[in-house]
């Protein structure tokens, strides 16, 4: 009928602007560094300089950091999302979008859609960094590519937190302000860098129900050969929760924003 | 025929702020109007109803019969839109933006490259067709967005300020455009701060002033409505300037005005006949002419009449998008 666009119609727009994304992507390279320099970074500081002090050497302790570096490396690529969206809503090329006969919500798939080409950008970038470095997967292809899918579906339920901070929030340095405050504490306070057997039981306690410590189990699960279960039940019931929660409402907000 | 555009009683508010107050107009199947009015007057926030881009509070408004409130999607399916800020993807080549457009109204892949090259043909793109826009002039930016506003082959085409810091050439190419698409029959509606952009290209004027209709007409019905016409005679010869004053306030029954540097007399001319009978008196008496004419006021003077400022080419271009 008259304000309706059919589904399968939405989801083929919001394919056509995720490859938007992804070809302003490959225009603009720079944009990647938070999927490829940062991650890199991160390696190479806490592998060589912390590694012996907290694993006994560096080669054991990028056995773990390689695979739960991934989980952080995903969580701040979801960053994207919400600051693409923030500084594409009061554009110009917006507008068109909207007064074009497609999806409302097609502009907001498009942007979620091509951020799930970052998240696997970074863990390709981690797989390959650490095999240089000397880190071997324990496993097979095809558990890497669980580990991968994972990663890429946590990271679209969590993207839908930036999307609403930047659909609420005023400008792009305060959606990547809050995001980052909200998401650093869920990093550090996890077992990604450190083992939670030299933490203090509270923070041992958080760092047991944090999703990234969750996820980086998974993980390290698929990659190094070890139980799953209890880590991916854990890390999913995260991405459905956090997805019932913020997925409406960021919705709300970007029809309030938008129309 | 009911007409492609019809406005009614129209009310948007934002806020405490009336940004338009029962507008009301209407726009025939393949004219063009002008709405014209200063920054702030609300031309912009019709536009933005008029494409769906807001919803208004009071009254009805119709885009080739259809409710833009009730049936959005059909509105959009009809209406190209060409905003005041380039509404193209920076990022993207000329041809990679217009494919994109294409793809989303439902073009095949093959289809959309097709119709991109040739809308950057028509638009003399051709050449920067694999730039990303953003290395655009600002009129190839300005033609690139038209082409984008082209892609789904609207029958209603919407132009917020299209020539608005413009090289002249540019304007005059773009104005150039929209008479080729108005000749194929798309309607248009623009808006604009210049009185000869609506001169040149409108069939209908609506001049907006703080949110209201404060005139509409076609630009000559405007010019007379504010000032009378004008007979203008300029002699040839300097020493003839006193008899042909005679002979022209003797038919006009007025002193003409005179110009004393150029030797121009004007006087008002109620019946368009005085042209012919001043030609023939001015015969008799020997007196050669240089300049002999008719002259409406211009659409900057109907301008300064209705709306008590002048008009706003020189005025800041601001957007005048929230407040109205």
């Amino acid at each position: 009928m008259s304000g309706r666009v059919a589904p399968t119609e939405a989801v083929r727009h919001g394919l056509i602007l995720a490859g938007r994304g992804v070809r302003k992507l490959r225009r603009n390279p720079e944009h990647l560094v938070d999927v490829t320099v940062q991650p890199l970074l991160f390696l190479v500081m806490f592998g060589f300089l912390f590694g012996g002090a907290i694993a006994g050497s560096p080669g054991a302790y990028l056995r773990d950091l390689v695979p739960g570096l991934m989980v952080p490396s995903v969580l701040m690529a979801t960053l994207s999302a919400g600051v693409g969206l923030n500084s594409d809503a009061g554009s110009g090329v917006f507008d068109r979008f909207r007064s074009m006969p497609i999806a409302r919500s097609a502009p907001l798939t498009g942007v979620v859609l091509a951020g799930a080409v970052r998240y696997v950008v970074a863990i390709a970038v981690l797989l390959a960094a650490g095999a240089a470095f000397g880190y071997r997967v324990g496993t097979g292809p095809v558990a890497v590519l669980a580990a991968a899918a994972i990663l890429v579906v946590a990271g679209l339920c969590f993207c839908w937190i930036t999307v609403f901070l930047g659909m609420v929030l005023r400008d792009r340095d305060a959606v990547q302000g809050t995001a980052v405050a909200l998401f650093m504490p869920m990093v550090f306070a996890s077992n990604v860098f450190v083992p939670e057997a030299t933490m203090p039981g509270w923070l041992r306690a958080f760092s047991g129900v944090n999703p990234v410590s969750l996820l980086a189990g998974t993980v390290r699960g698929l990659l190094n050969g070890g139980a799953v279960a209890v880590p991916l039940a854990g890390a999913l019931a995260w991405s459905a929760g956090v997805l019932g929660v913020f997925f409406p409402l960021a919705i709300r907000a970007y029809h309030r924003r938008v129309g | 025929m009911s007409p492609m555009i019809r406005v009614e009683n129209l009310v948007k508010r934002f806020g405490r702020t009336t940004a338009l107050d029962r507008v009301g107009f209407a726009v025939e199947a393949g004219t063009v109007v002008g709405v014209l009015g200063p920054n702030g007057a609300g031309k912009t926030t019709m536009v933005r109803v008029l494409a769906t881009l807001l919803r208004p509070d009071e009254g009805l408004v119709r885009v080739g019969g259809l409710d833009v409130t009730r049936e959005p999607a059909r509105v959009r399916a009809l209406l190209g839109l060409t905003g005041q800020y380039a509404s193209v993807d920076g990022d993207l080549t000329g041809t990679e933006n217009l494919v994109l457009f294409g793809r989303l109204l439902g073009l095949s892949r093959p289809a959309a490259r097709d119709r991109a090259a040739d809308l950057l043909e028509r638009f003399e793109l051709g050449t920067a067709a694999a730039r990303p826009a953003s290395t655009y002039s600002g009129g190839m930016r300005r033609r690139l967005d038209l082409a984008a506003s082209l892609v789904g082959a609207p029958r209603v085409l919407c132009l917020d300020e299209p020539t608005t810091g413009l090289d002249p050439h540019v304007r005059r190419e773009l104005w150039q455009v929209v008479r080729e698409l108005v000749a194929e029959g798309v309607t248009v509606l623009l808006t604009t701060q210049y009185l000869e952009e609506a001169d040149r290209l409108a069939d209908r004027v609506t001049v907006f002033d703080a949110g209201r209709v404060v005139a509409d007409g076609t630009p000559d019905e405007l010019k007379r409505r504010v000032g009378g016409r004008t007979v203008q005679v300029r002699p040839a010869l300097s020493q003839d300037v006193d008899a042909t004053a005679r002979v022209l306030g003797r038919l006009t029954g007025a002193t003409p005005a005179r110009d004393h540097g150029t030797g121009l007399l004007t006087a008002p001319a109620a019946d368009p006949m005085v042209l012919s009978a001043l030609v023939r008196k001015l015969d008799q008496a020997g007196l050669a002419v240089a300049e002999l004419g008719l002259r409406l006021p211009s659409l900057d003077e109907v301008f300064l009449a209705l709306t008590g400022k002048p008009a706003g080419p020189d005025l800041p271009a601001a957007r005048d998008g929230s407040a109205g």
